[in-house]
């Protein structure tokens, strides 16, 4: 009998208009900008998507001073409950435009669109939702009362997870009263500016939410401008370090959502097959280009030989390919600069001794990827179990005792998530005591919920998102209107 | 443990002596007794309810289209155990089924027959007539069906009366109430007993499919300690559930007990089959248990000698689908025959 080929599912992309060019959303209207613009394109094929206008300091002058004017002169006065029915609106129409968000954000992205589609989308709705839901409750969620908001936030974010990151950072600043000005990053503009259709479409008033595209400049003058109250930010722990050097001495509160090594810890009593499900994706999940990927497998040393074997055979049967393809698992790497570190890293495992296997899978003429990969008998004085390679590289360690486990997993100076695999309640406990991460998974990776707050130790950043604690750093602390 | 081994053994081909050797290879004792066999038992890894859950939702996303839709649903077909069971099952009845069987799409020769027909014991006779030269097999439900709760005499002599009576295959069912109760031993030794009978017809042994009836057994570490119980002393077949229970077959449970074959596999070389039975009813969700076998056993699996499907209304929603990709359009219920 043949074997059982799948046929290919193409989501159809006809679901979104793409415009050959975008402005800036400044003010509730779409606006040239002043720099120039830059192209987005598709990782998976190289093709152009779309012309983005690049803000410069003048631009985004224009967007604070309209989240300035909205905030004071609407979006802070207004009630809690009022401020609700526009967040509710909002997680609304995401979800009824859900297909559309999902098709543009693999296009633009190179995610495979059932991650787009079943994780990214349906999530952001759900932060919108959750956080729709404090808007007036804010008098009972611990700080206070009539706790106030800073006023005009700037946000900062990645490419990993444009849509979601995006509602990370809106949703509970505008619960609590703030105004945003958002910029996505410049590989992954389009979901964002899809977005902003979206909040036309909603009615919110005009300045409460403004998105200025651009590379890495137009991010610092976001931090840096002078009427920004608060800074939020997600993505590298260098960058991260220069923001925090930036607004030093300013009054700005912020948010630092950086880098991740994390530690995944298999037991040999861990329940197998799951395990080997939860790293499979704790690190392939988004081709690995996630802060929390537990891109360090600790196991057992007992079990060492059985796991990677499971595990092989496990990538056999991972379909790289066609991100739009509904049975893709593997999608694109996000940029060509991506790629090059993500090969770079993976030379320097090999050249220092780590044992390298990448699945044997067909990689496409055009487009940026690479194959899943495991290196085996990594030391925690190797590159790749030291720094975060961001893309679908494993590195296998070993331990021997819990204590053992402990002082590896927290060996790294990141500090953002970590797993645990074991059977044994008590040891799951036992381990998340003493694990210095922000989140630990027992039996399980890679779970997001917006009740549950997320956020590093050490150099994986400070303040916390999603939960209730994920409006505290949108408040002002201790303050009474 | 998942190294493909290159050639593989078919269960039945094996006699008693080697089945207690394998066992005893795996137990790592020639004495099987509840201790040695609890012990190894509760030496399997766990299987953690949440991910084993979260895996089934994951294969059920696959989207199984055009070329190798015409393929899994054709394949769906020589899988399928057509079943009747019914206390009002009468002669006319089981030989209807058995024309369906063999003409499943009247005046479409290319359309494959089911692998068998499934009745109750004493309808057996009257199946195997029916069925003469068309090779589709007869499988009997036996050994007190679906309760199990007979002595092992009675049992026994159920599945000798099937056996004579021209039976292909033997579904038994295990004693729950004694695995439930922590007596492996007498589970094991049921299992033993009534092989025997299956292969005393020495020139066409009978296959032996064992009922795990994972309704009853409830947990997945229950499913997966039951399938490799079932293996140990065994089993050809392992089978989800009687029909009779809920839930019957689900798509977590098969996976757990894919996982289970798929092991016994590389531990012994024996390549033992799965059969979900019960509440599959559509072509979309027997497509996402054809994933199942082809991502978490292997394509060594998608073969009727492994792979099953025991259900009464799937046969008539596949032969829809593929009137559908054959024409473009939907028909409805009045073109396709009943049994």
């Amino acid at each position: 009998m043949s074997a059982f080929e799948y046929a290919p599912a193409p989501e159809s992309r006809a679901v979104v208009d793409i415009a050959s060019s975008y402005g800036l959303f400044i003010n509730g209207e779409f606006t040239e900008g002043s720099a120039g613009s830059l192209k987005t394109i598709n990782p998976a094929t190289e093709e152009a998507l779309a012309e983005v206008a690049v803000a410069d300091e003048s631009d985004v002058d224009r967007a604070v001073a309209a989240a300035r004017r909205a905030q004071e002169k609407v979006w802070g006065p207004m009630p809690g409950s009022e401020r609700a029915k526009y967040l509710y609106r909002i997680a609304r129409l995401l979800a009824e435009r859900s297909r559309e968000f999902a098709v543009l954000e693999t296009l633009d992205n190179g995610k495979p669109i059932r991650e787009s589609r079943d994780v990214d989308v349906p999530l952001a709705s759900a932060y919108f939702f959750y956080y729709a839901g404090w808007a007036d409750k804010l008098d009972h969620a611990g700080f206070g009362a009539n706790p106030q908001p800073h006023g005009v936030v700037g946000q900062v974010i990645p490419w990993n997870f444009p849509l979601l990151m995006l509602s990370w950072k809106i949703a509970p600043a505008l619960a609590t009263g703030n105004t945003v000005v958002l910029k996505p990053a410049e590989t992954t503009p389009l979901t964002a500016l899809l977005f902003a259709e979206l909040v036309q479409q909603a009615g919110l008033p005009a300045g409460v939410v403004n998105i200025v595209t651009g590379a890495g400049a137009t991010g610092a003058a976001v931090v840096g401008h002078r009427d920004v109250d608060k800074v939020a930010f997600t993505g590298s722990t260098a960058v991260g370090k220069g923001i925090a050097k930036q607004i030093a001495g300013t009054r700005k509160h912020a948010t630092l959502e950086l880098g991740g090594k994390a530690a995944n810890i298999v037991f040999a009593d861990a329940p197998i097959d799951q395990a080997v499900e939860g790293i499979v994706n704790g690190i392939f999940f988004n081709q690995g280009q996630v802060c929390c990927a537990g891109s360090r497998v600790l196991v057992e040393e007992s079990m060492h030989d059985e796991l990677i074997d499971r595990l092989k055979a496990r990538l056999g049967t991972l379909r790289l390919g066609d991100p739009m393809d509904k049975n893709t698992d593997i999608g694109a790497i996000n940029s060509a600069r991506q790629l090059q570190r993500i090969s770079d890293l993976s030379d320097a495992g090999e050249a220092e001794g780590a044992v390298r296997w990448s699945a044997d899978c067909a990689i496409p003429e055009n487009g940026f990827w690479f194959p899943p990969t495991v290196f085996t008998q990594v030391s925690a004085a190797h590159r790749i179990a030291r720094e975060e390679i961001f893309g679908p590289v494993l590195s296998v360690l070993t331990f021997r005792t819990p204590a053992e486990a402990i002082a590896k997993a927290n060996n790294t100076p990141y500090g953002l998530s970590a797993g645990v695999w074991t059977e044994k309640g008590s040891r799951i406990l036992w381990m998340a005591d003493r694990l210095r991460a922000g989140v630990v998974w027992a039996n399980t990776f890679n779970k997001f919920d917006p009740t549950s707050p997320f956020g590093g130790y050490k150099e994986s950043g400070y303040g916390r998102e999603g939960g209730r604690q994920g409006l505290g750093p949108y408040l002002v602390e201790g303050s009474t209107r | 443990m998942t190294a493909q081994t290159t050639s593989t053994v078919r269960p039945w081909v094996r006699d008693a002596a080697q089945v207690a050797t394998d066992a005893a290879g795996l137990v790592g004792s020639a004495q099987i007794s509840n201790t040695t066999l609890r012990r190894y038992l509760f030496g399997l890894p766990g299987v953690d309810e949440v991910g084993a859950k979260g895996r089934a939702a994951q294969l059920g996303t696959r989207s199984i289209k055009t070329t190798s839709k015409a393929w899994a649903l054709d394949t769906i077909i020589s899988m399928i155990d057509l079943t009747t069971l019914e206390g009002a099952d009468t002669a006319g009845k089981v030989r209807s089924l058995v024309a369906k069987a063999r003409t499943p799409e009247p005046g479409d020769a290319t359309c494959p027959r089911p692998a068998a027909v499934c009745v109750y014991n004493d309808m057996v006779a009257t199946a195997v007539e029916a069925a003469k030269g068309s090779g589709i097999h007869v499988a009997a439900v036996s050994t007190a069906f679906p309760s199990g709760r007979a002595s092992l005499a009675v049992r026994l002599a159920d599945t000798t009366d099937a056996v004579a009576a021209g039976a292909d295959e033997i579904d038994m069912v295990i004693d729950r109430g004694a695995f439930l109760q922590g007596d492996y031993l007498k589970v094991y030794e049921d299992i033993v007993a009534v092989r025997e009978v299956c292969q005393s017809r020495s020139a066409r042994p009978a296959h032996l499919k064992v009922i795990l009836e994972t309704g009853e057994l409830v947990t997945f570490d229950n499913v997966r300690r039951a399938s490799w119980l079932s293996m140990l002393a065994g089993a050809d077949f392992i089978k989800t559930s009687t029909g009779k229970v809920q839930p019957a077959a689900t798509l977590p449970v098969t996976v757990v007990m894919l996982e289970a074959v798929r092991d016994f596999l590389a531990a012994t070389g024996v390549q033992v089959g799965v059969k979900p039975a019960g509440g599959i009813r559509t072509s979309k969700d027997a497509i996402k248990f054809l994933v199942a076998v082809n991502e978490v056993a292997g394509v060594r699996w998608l073969d009727p000698d492994f792979f099953r499907f025991g259900a009464s209304t799937l046969l008539n929603d596949v032969l829809l689908q593929r009137q559908k990709l054959a024409s473009g359009v939907y028909s409805g219920p009045d073109y396709v025959t009943i049994d």
